[in-house]
């Protein structure tokens, strides 16, 4: 394996994979952002629920965070992938159409990653609020703010200054576990390594690179994610 | 009154400070400051904050290591190394040794959370001196009855007052069989009621003609108890004598200033 | 409606797994744990080469998806013809091996800053005292900083080890039968994917559950000290008679 040959491989000549890796890079970015949005969604309502909700409610938001806290990522993608085939092909016959139809890999692992990371979402949001002082919150209601714009100016941006770090931890999971999605076949980071490693038969290259590229994208959230902190934390004097 | 500050005081030299030197960054904390105790006295070190005494004390058992100077302890000249960051102790087996015959007290106790009361006591006894572990089961309970707190033995330091934390440290200090006994503010960190326990638990120990030196701010302890008062100011012995001479006809007004508060 | 029929042979099937993932997590653990403390000692000896490469290893290991490390490790190796020959490769073509090395490399580097964090919170007193009595470096790790060490670590590492045993479930990309393997070929055998999701789902939860008994159990054990004093009456029974 010489120098000019990984550069020509990786590259963006003629034979070069560069570009598809790039493109890559951005479904992996969408992936995950997209599972992202969906955790948080639904860590919002499960801290709702454990917050403020019923007996009821509470059980099953504690059902949920332990139940997903404890069966692998890979286990709920299958069940996405290839459950949703046995729900969508019934109704897609209705329609007419013939032969099977699952959810596109997309939509099947950005829900997947959702439904698992909605779990540490409701923690962290959970933890965030409970870390907010009373007194502030207690003002605003004192002080005659409806609810909706007390949630919208007070509430919602002290939880958020305190869950940054938990969530910034949550993305680079979600980040990792976008590699996942990669068995639906969606063309991500690892799908389009391992396509580049079949064709070329140079795996520890393909693999190498796409091992790079996430740690490309990691550290930058993560840098990025530093910045933000500093500037949501100002006036908050630290412990 | 004192009954220690009329002993006829020729023992051996227990511990000598000469010269020490010590400086934190740009901060000289020490400078050039001598002491010397003999066998069986108890020295009071007073000073206000930032005046060194802590430092000085800490210099003794190596916990800090001086710039300059040297240290004479139990007889034995503590061997000192310059290194590209500074002094250095030269043998570490010295250290370990002369630090095993060196009982310390801190102020924030320091018993070893993990273990009960009578295994702290004989854990350097058994793992350091290589004592008969019956041996050391015998005199460490010997030790704890005598501080007071027998019935605690079995107990964890978090189950036990402040005094009686402070109580069982100096016991372990004790169970080294110590030839020098060194207090940094052993009462500081303690509620005022609970001062008394510990200070009793000292004086006995002066009147067994045990080697002490107490960094203290107790004028109580300095005044009946010790044989031997140094004032510290800024790194230096400003003032050293008798608890008559000192407390009685201090010449100095920093020292007078201090007593003031 | 609900087939149990069903339930009850995919969970006989699905069993058959479950000695394989605990191999490998128990594996992966054991030796993770031990590479963990070498790179926690090269992170805090204070040598600057080994804090450094300790720094960056856990840097990469974190960074990355471990699927892309078990491809790296499994597809990626055999591409240079030095590996082929040496003796390493009667071990590192089998896929069992593979994984052990990658979820042990994985963990380590996770674990590792869980022991520093540990390490790091020993009260700096009780090192002092320790060191005023005379300890040698040795006996001071061995006697006081590992044991608090090992109690401030133990609720985080418990929640490692359990990652761990989620983790195993990647085996089943290279090959490997473990629960979530025989799983997948279920699910592609019968296209019943909730009715084996939630069977092996169960599985996996159980182990789990007794995963974190066991360390909290080891947690109430180690730490005494932070329980409800002796009664007084325990306390006069156990007198003389009772060594330290």
């Amino acid at each position: 394996m010489t120098a000019p040959g990984i550069v020509e491989l990786l590259g963006f000549g003629p034979h070069g994979w560069g570009p598809a890796m790039l493109v890559a890079c951005a479904v992996t970015i969408a992936v995950a952002a997209t599972g992202f949005a969906v955790g948080a969604l639904m860590g919002a309502l499960g801290a709702w629920a454990k917050l403020s909700g019923g007996r009821l409610l509470r059980g099953f938001a504690d059902g949920y965070t332990t139940v997903l806290r404890g069966i692998p990522d890979l286990l709920v993608i299958y069940l996405f992938y290839f459950g949703s085939s046995s729900v969508l092909t019934p109704v897609a016959r209705l329609f007419g159409a013939s032969g099977f139809v699952s959810l596109p890999g997309f939509l099947a692992g950005a829900l997947a990653i959702g439904v698992v990371s909605g779990a540490y979402h409701t923690e962290v949001f959970r933890g965030a609020y409970r870390a907010v002082s009373r007194g502030e919150i207690e003002a605003a209601t004192a002080s005659g703010m409806p609810p909706l714009l007390k949630f919208r100016r007070i509430v919602a941006p002290l939880v958020l200054r305190y869950a940054l770090p938990g969530l910034g931890n949550i993305w680079q999971l979600v980040l990792k576990e976008s590699a996942l999605v990669s068995i639906t076949g969606l063309v991500e980071i690892l799908r389009q390594a391992q396509i580049g490693a079949g064709s070329t038969r140079q795996p520890f290259v393909f693999f190498a690179a796409a091992g790079a590229l996430y740690l490309a994208i990691s550290s930058t959230s993560g840098w990025t994610l530093k910045r933000a902190e500093g500037h949501l934390a100002r006036g908050l004097r630290r412990a | 009154m004192n009954p220690l500050s009329s002993k006829p005081l020729n023992g051996e030299l227990a511990v000598r400070l000469t010269g020490l030197h010590k400086s934190f960054g740009t901060l000289e904390v020490l400078k050039g400051i001598s002491l010397e105790a003999r066998e069986g006295e108890v020295v009071s070190i007073l000073g206000s904050s930032g005046s060194g005494k802590s430092t000085m004390l800490r210099c003794i058992n190596m916990l800090e290591v001086p710039d300059a100077g040297e240290i004479i302890v139990a007889g034995e000249a503590i061997a000192l190394k310059r290194t590209r960051t500074g002094m250095r102790p030269a043998d570490r087996r010295q250290v370990d040794r002369l630090r095993a015959q060196i009982g310390m007290v801190f102020q924030s106790f320091n018993l070893w959370s993990h273990m009960t009361v009578l295994e702290n006591l004989i854990e350097t006894p058994i793992h350091v001196q290589k004592r008969p572990r019956a041996e050391c089961i015998e005199e460490a309970e010997d030790l704890l009855a005598k501080v007071g707190i027998a019935d605690k033995r079995n107990h964890y330091p978090a189950h036990l007052s402040g005094g009686q934390q402070q109580r069982a440290a100096i016991a372990r200090a004790l169970a080294q069989r110590p030839k020098v006994m060194l207090f940094d503010e052993p009462t500081s960190a303690l509620d005022p009621e609970l001062v008394g326990e510990v200070l009793r638990v000292m004086r006995s120990l002066a009147e067994e003609g045990r080697t002490m030196l107490v960094v203290t701010h107790e004028m109580g302890f300095a005044r009946e108890v010790s044989n031997k008062v140094v004032f510290l100011h800024k790194g230096l012995v400003e003032e050293e004598g008798t608890p008559a001479q000192v407390f009685g006809e201090s010449r100095s007004d920093r020292f007078r200033q201090f007593l003031r508060g | 409606m609900i087939d149990f029929q069903f339930l009850a042979e995919t969970f006989a099937a699905l069993v058959a797994g479950v000695p394989l993932t605990l191999r490998l997590a128990v594996s992966a653990v054991g030796l993770g744990a031990m590479l963990a403390l070498l790179i926690t000692w090269m992170r805090l000896c204070g040598i600057a080469p080994f804090s450094w490469s300790a720094q960056l290893y856990v840097f990469l290991f974190r960074s990355t998806p471990l699927l892309v490390q078990i491809f790296l490790i499994y597809y990626g190796l055999g591409q240079f013809p030095e590996i082929r020959a040496s003796f390493l490769w009667p071990f590192l073509r089998e896929p069992y091996w593979c994984a052990v090395l990658a979820l042990t490399l994985n963990t380590a580097a996770y674990a590792s800053e869980i022991f520093r964090g540990g390490f790091l919170s020993v009260p700096h007193g009780q090192v002092e005292a320790a060191r005023a009595a005379g300890m040698g470096p040795w006996l001071l790790c061995r006697r006081i900083m590992l044991p608090l060490a090992i109690r401030q670590a133990l609720p985080g590492y418990g929640n490692e080890i359990v990652l761990m045993v989620k983790a195993t479930s990647l085996a089943s990309t290279i090959t490997l039968m473990e629960i979530t393997g025989i799983a997948a070929k279920l699910i592609s055998e019968t296209y019943r994917a909730v009715e084996v999701f939630v069977v092996a789902g169960v599985i996996y939860l159980a182990i789990n559950f007794v995963v974190t008994r066991l360390v909290q159990i080891a947690e109430y054990r180690l730490s005494p000290h932070l329980r409800q004093a002796p009664s007084l009456v325990i306390g006069a029974v156990a007198g003389r008679e009772g060594t330290a």
